[in-house]
């Protein structure tokens, strides 16, 4: 249980008030019954242990679907000043570019439904996934590199994709500054095979149908409609981007301690982003983030080729196309009004999605009108969201909105909860197929082990950080 | 009974351990990480992998130690079956492992273990020997 006070603000608000070491307060988003979850575990002392933080700018921010993870919360948004300021491998989490793609295609649902055992048995034999997949594809060390600089850029021209998607992509799918020099060669050993795999654990990818329009101009514009059926990736930097975490926790462990920053929680370690080891991590950093674009961007070629293949249709036919790709664990230098000055600030995103407004300069130009899209996946089965970004995201969470359901139960209480039943056959009664390459993840990855994803996009749809657009309801699913 | 056992935290997965000595405790720790990871009862004790690490204390030497170990698996592919500490203290551990590269048609993968956290890890002598605990991302 948590000793943290909690003041509520409104309606979707609590305030962390500035106590001891805390050089701001923090902003927890949440309803009255997500506030009551939350507060069960450490996950408010996490957001107040973050505004301890050489450096950070205004708050220490929670979305609705916060808990308990180690160092930041999960659902944590910080932001710290370019001088003064730090970057944490912790506030970025271990799977850097963690983040969901979503693609349409001209299929309806009923079409696709009458098929569906076949259509998810193709994906799950077409699109490596499971514990320590490895991919089709095993880089040499050159080309390896080659992605880590290029991300999303390098699949497209080895034949991933098309140009086009790449305005579909956050930061068009590469991430300025990465540097292969500040990747180690542990990190590389583990990369080497896996890009073009799913993972294991959370990471999944979903059929979906799209169920219901919220605001019908927009999903017009996104090209989103009512019926038809849509994919959801969830996947990120596979073991490369683990390995780059660990290794530079390990390193600015010592580095704090050496520069005299004391912290609650040695997961926060941090380095002032302009000090020489602050920069390697960031370059760092891109390199997996690119990692991982990459991955989603050939996660989707192969996608489209086991949907080709199951349901014997031409590319042209399927009409498979990318609405968009966001990361959801990571740290970016954004450029922010805090106080009416415009200033750059370093906006750390650990189970965050950046939610940009309609008119944002980062924003392709046929994002301009509609908003950034955000996207949301539920629990297992039970479908995602896709929303937009608002100014009002801008003015009080650094254009930052949730990133999922947010887990309640742990992995073991959820795996407790499910002995007994028969979790693939109620998936299927629910109207979702679903494969999983590991025994244990379906009894961990059951519905109830998650938040109800309802209320947590309420909770930022009513306090204005993102508007919802669509609801799309699960179909098939495969899980690594 | 086993010297291990492991607890709840939300999205990961906690470890207690205990050992008679500091060298049982890291030991007990190794033993553990691939006994959660795989059924140790199909690995053999074929090769053998030398483990040298340093740390500034305990904690930190547990969590650079559990770091190698896990690199075994997560770097190497290879599985653990024993593992015998030859010269540890409160800043430096060396150890030798033993057990053989991972091979899918032997070896069944239960749970990955992707990173060890340094989030309320501790090590703390007891009434009788030492104890262990950390978290894991899993």
């Amino acid at each position: 249980m948590s000793d943290v006070k909690l003041r509520r603000l409104d309606e979707f608000r609590w305030e962390v008030p500035k106590e001891g070491a805390m050089r701001v307060p923090g902003i927890i988003y949440a309803s009255d019954r997500l506030m009551r979850a939350m507060g069960q575990d450490e996950s408010p002392k996490q957001v107040a242990n973050v505004a301890q933080l050489p450096g950070i700018v205004r708050h220490s921010l929670a979305m609705p679907d916060m808990h308990w993870g180690y160092g930041f919360p999960i659902g944590g948004v910080a932001a710290f000043d370019l001088d003064g300021g730090v970057i944490s491998p912790g506030g970025v989490g271990y799977d850097i570019n963690c983040g969901c793609r979503l693609m349409m295609t001209n299929l309806r649902d009923e079409e696709v439904r009458p098929q569906i055992a076949k259509v998810v048995t193709a994906l799950f034999h077409h699109v490596p996934s499971g514990v320590g997949s490895k991919g089709s594809l095993k880089l040499p060390r050159s080309e390896e590199k080659n992605v880590l600089v290029e991300g999303a850029r390098w699949a497209v021209k080895n034949g991933y994709g098309s140009p086009g998607d790449l305005e579909s992509i956050e930061d068009g799918g590469c991430l300025a500054g990465a540097d292969p020099e500040a990747v180690s060669d542990r990190a590389l050993e583990r990369g080497k095979d896996q890009v073009g795999t799913l993972g294991s654990g959370n990471h999944f990818l979903e059929v979906e149908v799209v169920e219901e329009i919220f605001d019908r101009e927009v999903a017009a514009a996104l090209g989103i409609e009512e019926g038809r059926v849509a994919v959801m990736i969830h996947s990120g930097s596979r073991g490369l981007g683990h390995q780059v975490c660990d290794d530079y926790l390990a390193r600015l462990v010592k580095h704090v301690d050496k520069i005299g920053i004391s912290l609650p929680d040695r997961q926060l370690a941090c380095a002032y982003i302009q000090s020489p080891e602050g920069r390697q991590y960031l370059s760092a950093m891109a390199c997996a983030a690119n990692y991982a674009w990459a991955n989603r961007q050939m996660l989707m070629h192969w996608t489209g080729e086991a949907l080709e293949r199951a349901l014997g249709m031409s590319p042209r036919d399927l009409g498979m196309r990318l609405i968009y790709d966001v990361c959801h664990n990571i740290a970016k230098i954004e450029e922010h009004v805090v106080d009416g000055k415009r200033v750059r600030l370093c906006v750390h995103r650990k189970g965050a999605t950046r939610a940009f407004p309609p008119g944002h300069p980062a924003l392709a130009s046929k994002f301009q009108k509609t908003g950034q899209p955000v996207l949301i996946p539920g629990d297992m089965g039970t479908g995602s969201y896709v929303l937009v970004g608002t100014g009002r995201a801008m003015e009080e969470t650094f254009g930052s909105t949730c990133h999922g359901a947010g887990r309640v139960l742990s992995r073991a209480a959820a795996i407790k909860a499910s002995k007994g039943r028969a979790i693939r056959r109620e998936m299927e009664d629910r109207g979702v197929l679903v494969m999983a390459a590991a025994k244990g993840t379906l009894a961990e990855e059951i519905p109830e082990a998650y938040k109800d994803i309802d209320e947590v996009i309420n909770v930022v749809h009513g306090a204005g950080l993102s508007r919802k657009v669509a609801r799309l309801r699960a179909i098939g699913c495969i899980k690594g | 009974m086993k010297p291990y056992h492991t607890f709840d935290h939300t999205a990961d997965l906690g470890l207690i351990v205990t050992g008679k000595s500091t060298g049982d405790l890291y030991e007990n720790a190794a033993v553990a990480v691939f006994d959660i990871i795989t059924d140790l009862g199909r690995v053999e004790a074929r090769e053998t992998r030398r483990i040298s690490v340093e740390g500034d204390g305990l904690e930190d030497l547990l969590i650079n130690y559990l770091r190698e170990i896990l690199y075994l698996y997560n770097g190497e592919r290879w599985l653990l079956k024993e593992i015998r500490v030859i010269r540890a203290d409160d800043n430096m551990l060396e150890a030798e492992a033993r057990g053989e590269p991972l091979d899918g048609r032997k070896h069944e993968i239960r749970k990955e273990i992707k990173a060890v956290t340094y989030h309320q890890a501790r090590v703390r002598k007891m009434k009788k020997g030492w104890e262990a605990r950390v978290i894991f991302d899993v």
